[in-house]
Formats: structure tokens, sequence, C-alpha cells
């Protein structure tokens, strides 16, 4: 009887340790994670417009339709990275992505404050490797650590009512990113 | 020989029951911290670095981007007030308030985050175009056959899933009560 208790103790014990390793190692196992299905459609650091989602495809599940979006799939490796992104009328965001899909940093156009969102994206250690005194005397620039190499800015533009996403896909189609090679 | 049979029946129920709990976890939307408001539940964490291994691991299983929490925050419903499923084949209206945001969406999906097929091309409602009455008030009616007023169709599938999106909005991490976060009932209304 006590034997039998404790096979079923194991079990129940092994079963806990599967389980939080499947749902750890998920992230990194997974195939069809937003980044893999992007690397076809969008050349490194490089802003590209997303095809609209429709009931027949979509880039990703759940996108919302009422946007307009475009996704620059970066590699900082070669330095830092420049994003410019002109508002729309509307609404306009930027979401920061780490290779894994976490969302580690987002700010829309209110927040921006200005015509034009202008952020400078670097790893923690380019950042560190800016001059003291540009820090400083550029107060009005925005500074993004990325906690990956790699990762993904998608920018979104809010078309209020379907006759307005030409104008939301217009005011995307501005936008750029490129890469500051170190100097 | 008990030793042998023993291990192996002990290794097979672990991988069973650990594998399935991944199975269920992932597949249910289990994560922590959520935030529930009638029928809405949404994940305000799971837009940010604090985002829980469940809904990192379903979000890459998924393939999906989840909504940057600077950007806004999304809630998803799977039945109505009294739990009844969203089956396309039946009748919902949605109305009342929604919290204080600068834009709100509100889309229809089927359960894997696919736009539904339907003859007008519609897939959901921004807060600048939906019709109100004199009070500001609105409704929608969710059916697969057309309505007056805002119709969002159904496309009669079997499950359909809605995402209540706000944008630039203070309901978040730290939203507790529904009082600040007042979000649409929603009714049954009959099915065919």
């Amino acid at each position: 009887m006590i034997r039998a208790l404790m096979w079923i103790l194991a079990a129940v014990l092994l079963a806990g340790i599967v389980h939080l390793s499947t749902v750890l190692a998920m992230p990194q196992a997974a195939k069809q994670d937003a980044y893999s299905r992007l690397v076809p459609l969008a050349p490194v650091n490089t802003m590209v417009p997303l095809a609209a989602p429709s009931a027949e495809s979509a880039v990703m599940p759940f996108m919302d339709p009422a946007f307009a979006a475009a996704v620059c799939r970066y590699d900082l490796t070669g330095g830092s990275l420049k994003l410019i992104a002109p508002v729309s009328q509307a609404y306009t965001s930027v979401t920061f992505y780490t290779r894994k899909s976490v969302a580690y940093y987002a700010i829309n156009d209110r927040a921006a404050g200005r015509r034009s969102i202008e952020l400078d994206l670097m790893t923690p250690e380019q950042h560190a490797q800016v001059p003291e005194e540009e820090d400083v005397t550029a107060a009005d620039r925005l500074i993004i650590e990325s906690p990956s190499t790699m990762g993904l800015i998608v920018l979104r533009a809010l078309a209020p009512e379907p006759g307005l996403m030409p104008a939301a896909r217009g005011a995307l189609a501005a936008a750029t990113c490129a890469i500051r090679p170190v100097q | 020989m008990r030793l042998l049979f023993g291990s192996c029946f002990t290794l097979l129920i672990a991988a069973a029951l650990g594998l399935g709990a991944t199975w269920f976890t992932l597949t249910r939307g289990v994560a922590f911290g959520s935030l529930t408001i009638g029928a809405w539940t949404a994940w305000p964490k799971s837009g940010s670095v604090d985002i829980d291994p469940y809904a990192r691991a379903a979000i890459a299983r998924s393939g999906e981007l989840p909504t940057g929490t600077g950007d806004g925050v999304a809630f998803y419903a799977h039945t109505d007030d009294a739990g009844n499923n969203f089956d396309g084949r039946c009748t919902f209206t949605i109305s009342g308030m929604t919290p204080a945001a600068r834009y709100w969406t509100v889309t229809l999906y089927d359960p894997q985050g696919r736009l539904v097929a339907n003859a007008i091309d519609r897939h959901g409602f921004t807060s600048e175009e939906i019709v109100r009455d004199n009070d500001g008030r609105f409704a929608i009616t969710v059916a697969s056959l057309a309505r007056p007023g805002n119709w969002l169709p159904s496309g009669g599938i079997e499950q359909f899933v809605l995402v209540w999106r706000l944008y630039d909005t203070p309901i978040g991490v730290a939203t507790r009560t529904t009082k600040e976060g007042p979000m649409p009932a929603i009714a049954r209304r009959g099915c065919s």
C-alpha cells in the first residue's frame, strides 16, 4: 500500500517537472511565433508595411483590423537603430518586442508629444558607450534599451473609419528604421 | 519485476499528466494577474516584461503579438454575462458603458484569432464609427443575419470570440475594481 502511494507521489512530482519544463521551453521551441512568421516578409532593419488581416489570411492571429501596421525586424549587432515615425491623424503607437514576443516598451503619439516619434534603440552595451554630454544635451532624445539583440518594432496607426485607412497607411509609409554604424 | 512495472507506470503517468496540464493551460489561456470585468478578461501584464511564463508560452505557440502596456489593453470574451457560449447561430447584444480611453475597437474572431468571412466585410467597430443614440449610448447586435443599427456579423460559426481593445487608457495593471472600468454588458437574445 505504502509502496503504491510512493509510486503515485513520484508520478505526480515528475508530472509537475514535465509540465513546468514544457511551459518554459515553449518560447524556445515554437516554430510559428510572431518573429518566425515575419522573417520571410520583413528584411532585417527595414520598415515594411504589413498586409491588412482578412478572413482569408493574416500574418498573425488576433490582429486589429482597424489599424494599419508596419514592422521593423531589427538586429542591433551592427550598431544602434534610429526609428522615425510620423504620427497619423488619429492615433499612432510604437511597440517594441523581444525575439520571443515580449512587449518590453510601448509608446503612443500623445506620450511622445511631437509630430513624429523619434527613438534610438540600442543594447545596454551600446547605451553605455554613448558619450555622457551627448546624453545630457539631447534631452529630447529618447533612448530605448533593447533586452535582446534581435526583436521587432511594430508601428500601428488607427483608421477610425474604413475610409481613413489609406491615410493611416500613408502615414506609416513614411516611417523609417535604419542602423547607425558604431563610430 | 515489480520495480520495472512501477517505474514504467510512473513515467507514463508523469508524461501524460505533465503534457496534459501543459496543453490544457496553453489552450485555455491560463495566466496570472487577470483583470475580469463582467464577461471580459484582460491580462495587462502580458503587455509588459512582467509577463508570466504561461502567457509567454501561449503567445509563442499562437504567434500573436500582445498589446503593449503603453499602447492599450485588450479584453477577451468567450461567453455572455450569464455564461452562455458565443455561438454564432445565436443573437447577442452588447450595450452599456466603456472605460475611459482615447479610442476603442471591438473585433470578432474565431477561437484561433482569424477574422470571420461575411458579405459586408465587417469584422468590428471603432469608437468613432459606431452609431449612438441621442444620449451617446450604443448597442451592437452580433448575429449571422443582417440587423438594423450596429450589426456585427458572426458568420454563423460555432464559437466566436470578442476582443475589446482600449487604446491610450488608464485601465491596466493597477485597475482593481469594476467601478474604474465599466465594460459593456452582453446578453443572449435567442437562437435560430
